[in-house]
């Protein structure tokens, strides 16, 4: 095997002492000397592992090879043809268990790191953006009309395959502004608004059309789009907050993740009073999960101005689905993490303000259905913290607005639209993907569920006349 | 971008605004409501629909100015645009022959109260409605309610129209004559509809209330308005507006439309409102 170092070159982040008092994006990339080191460490394997771990099917050690060679204009046309989002992607995916947990150079020792393929996707995107991004030429018109609705992940994937292969392509977003979950969801810290912006911008100029304001099965209902358009994609994500369902969850102070984020990331309640939409922190804040949402709320709670921000996980460290990144992160940014803790009930004063949160502590026992040890609840554990904000991100299911307004598409026991492997439902010309058929997932996953209902859709309208 | 088509000012912070928003105009219907945003930097806030015209495509709120976006809105004038403007959102009113109504609306509540009010008529129920505000002045839309109502009751807390007192003094008097009631329908302040469910509860009465909690986006994503509704969580955005009175439970629903009172005076302060 041929030489390699074992680790990866380091990007360069912000000092958490500083981070944790502003919104700026914490990791600040490579530079291209690093980048082209970084690239060298790639063993150019023939089987491309990695490349099958990608849900969006990147050409990694091709895009690779073109940075060691200094291309870097030619290593974002390769990335560009299989992911519209790369700047996203190179942001928010876990590459650990996709493309990086099969590359090769982890294999030379137990302590060898993979190539920094997550850090090398960002370069290219971030090097392509700041350059002025190229647009393709413009397909053959089909004639063929497609509408997507919601502007998240899958369907902004799904829109740019589309519309890139000769398709007409309308967006429907409920929101006043695009992206779902990239806008909403995820801070500003770990992926800044103006580079979704950026991405939409691409998506748009590709031809993509994105109506706002307009909640389908309210503003206009699939039937009338069924009328108008040729094929029909649902990717309205997962966004219906889960409750803990213990007493005093109504109680002022307590916040869905989806709120609090929302509230702070769309609406900028971070630059209150600038921007009109409020949001009261407190001192001490707990949130309650260990998944990537509940990270990204604990970390913006200290960023908010919170003296203390916890973690309440019911598990230990193990089981947290949140990517390792993510979770050294917020260790680094001083989140105190209490692990096999529940909470049993929030108690509030005589105004109806949450005051304490009641906890019992727990063990693991036997491995659930999830394939993780489950949580006991150990009897007379129970104590009392004082708490000021407490956020409940132990998940989401999918939005019941489009299932609850179209009878006859078939519905899973969680709330999802059921479809086959490449995204289409039992009604013809009706696919989905992303969160709403999978129940929530991660960012990569429902783009690569937006690309594969893309070439579906395109081989259900070569074949309907 | 939804331009401002009319406005009218109905009292000193009671203000009627219609929209041009064909899409909403075109699926509105009595009991729904819509989100706006009047610029970039604005909140998005719900506010009932008080009129639609499908054919101009022109929806009718009114407001009372009451917080930063409210006021900001009330200044606002003919020609002028709000940057967003979504809906027809939550569930509409459920328009079917019930028998005799008793429609109640209280101060701005009275608003959205009309279409539904106007629905209920033609389709033949036997109105009775009852307006409350706390001065004459502060009255509004009693001859758009007056052509579709069997009976108008008014209630002031001033006396200076109608009865002085509350719209539950009436409702309690109409039962305590025997009329046979098949639905009561509440909408104004929170401790009004709570008042109207506590005199319907011991008759049995179907009580319908429709809630205006803080929300954020509208679509049941955020729950931040969610309210209990015998002992079950409900977002007011989805599941409603409208509630069955006799199993809300409005203390709950008072302390969360308080969540943000001290910030809504900081961002009133700082734009010199």
């Amino acid at each position: 095997m041929a030489k390699v170092s074992t680790t990866k070159h380091k990007m360069p982040e912000q000092d958490p002492k500083k981070r944790i008092k502003n919104f700026t994006e914490v990791p600040l990339g490579y530079d291209k000397k690093t980048a082209i080191e970084e690239a060298k460490r790639c063993l150019q394997c023939k089987k491309k592992p990695c490349t099958e771990g990608c849900p969006v099917e990147i050409d990694i050690p091709g895009f690779i090879a073109c940075i060691a060679n200094g291309e870097f204009d030619k290593a974002a046309e390769i990335i560009k043809s299989k992911n519209s989002l790369p700047a996203v992607s190179g942001r928010v995916c876990p590459y650990e268990g996709q493309c990086e947990g099969l590359c090769t150079v982890k294999k030379i020792s137990a302590y060898a790191e993979p190539v920094g393929i997550g850090r090398l996707e960002r370069f290219i995107a971030d090097y392509e953006r700041n350059k002025g991004v190229k647009i393709p030429k413009e397909s053959k018109p089909t004639g063929k009309k497609v509408a997507i609705i919601g502007s998240g992940p899958a369907g902004l994937t799904c829109a740019g395959d589309l519309v890139k292969m000769g398709h007409s392509v309308t967006i429907f977003e409920a929101l006043h502004a695009p992206g779902g979950v990239l806008m909403y969801g995820i801070p500003e810290f770990r992926l800044p608004k103006e580079i979704v912006n950026a991405e939409v911008d691409y998506i748009k100029k590709l031809g993509v059309e994105i109506n706002y304001d307009i909640v389908v099965g309210k503003t206009i209902t699939i039937k009338e789009l069924q009328k108008e358009y040729d094929a029909i994609f649902i990717g309205t994500g997962a966004g219906l907050p889960k409750w803990l369902r213990i007493p005093g969850e109504n109680l002022d102070g307590v916040y869905s993740a989806n709120e609090f984020l929302t509230r702070v990331n769309m609406m900028k309640a971070y630059e209150f009073p600038k921007y009109n939409t409020p949001i009261k922190i407190g001192k001490i804040v707990a949130t309650f999960g260990g998944g990537n949402v509940a990270m990204d709320c604990a970390r913006t709670a200290l960023r908010l101005g919170a003296n203390k921000s916890y973690i309440i996980y019911r598990r230990s460290e193990l089981e947290m689905p949140a990517r390792l990144e993510e979770v050294h992160h917020a260790k680094e940014e001083g989140v105190i993490f209490k692990f096999l803790t529940n909470p049993v009930r929030f108690i509030g004063d005589d105004k109806g303000i949450l005051k304490e949160v009641e906890f019992i502590k727990m063990k693991l026992g036997e491995p659930d259905e999830s394939g993780r040890k489950r949580p006991i609840p150990m009897q007379n554990s129970e104590y009392k913290m004082k708490f000021d904000t407490a956020i409940v991100a132990i998940g989401q299911s999918p939005n019941p607005l489009i299932p609850n307004t179209v009878k006859e598409l078939k519905i899973g026991k969680h709330g999802n639209i059921i479809t086959d492997e490449e995204g289409r439902t039992n009604i013809p010309g009706i696919f989905a993907g992303g969160d709403i058929a999978t129940g929530a997932a991660t960012v990569i996953l429902a783009m690569g569920a937006g690309k594969r209902a893309a070439r579906a859709i395109d081989k259900y309208l070569k074949l309907k006349k | 971008m939804y331009e401002i088509i009319e406005k009218q000012v109905l009292s000193e912070t009671v203000k009627l605004m219609k929209i041009k928003a064909p899409l909403v105009a075109k699926k509105a219907k009595a009991g729904q409501f819509i989100i706006l945003r009047i610029d970039e930097s604005g909140e998005r806030i719900p506010l009932t629909i008080a009129d639609y015209d499908r054919d101009q495509g022109i929806v009718t709120v009114i407001f009372m100015e009451v917080g930063k976006t409210t006021k900001q809105l009330g200044k606002m004038k003919v020609g002028e645009f709000l940057l967003n403007f979504v809906g027809p959102l939550g569930v509409p009113s459920d328009i079917k022959k019930y028998g005799t109504v008793v429609m109640i609306g209280g101060g701005v509540g009275i608003a959205p109260l009309y279409p539904v009010i106007r629905d209920l008529k033609k389709i033949g129920n036997y109105v009775i409605s009852i307006l409350g505000a706390r001065n004459e002045k502060l009255l509004m839309l009693e001859k758009e309610i007056r052509e579709y109502s069997d009976e108008l009751f008014i209630t002031t807390d001033d006396g200076s129209k109608g009865h002085k007192g509350f719209v539950s003094d009436v409702l309690q008097k109409l039962i305590d004559e025997g009329h046979k009631i098949d639905m009561v329908m509440a909408i104004g302040p929170v401790i009004m509809m709570k008042v109207v469910s506590d005199v319907t509860r011991p008759y049995k009465i179907k009580t319908l209330v429709s809630l205006n909690p803080i929300m954020v986006d509208g679509t049941g994503m955020c729950g931040g308005c969610r309210v209990t509704v015998g002992n079950e969580v409900k977002f007011a955005c989805v599941d409603g507006p409208e509630f069955d009175g006799h199993l809300v439970d409005f203390n709950n629903l008072n302390l969360r439309n308080r969540r943000f009172i001290c910030e809504e005076e900081k961002a009133c302060s700082c734009s010199g409102e």
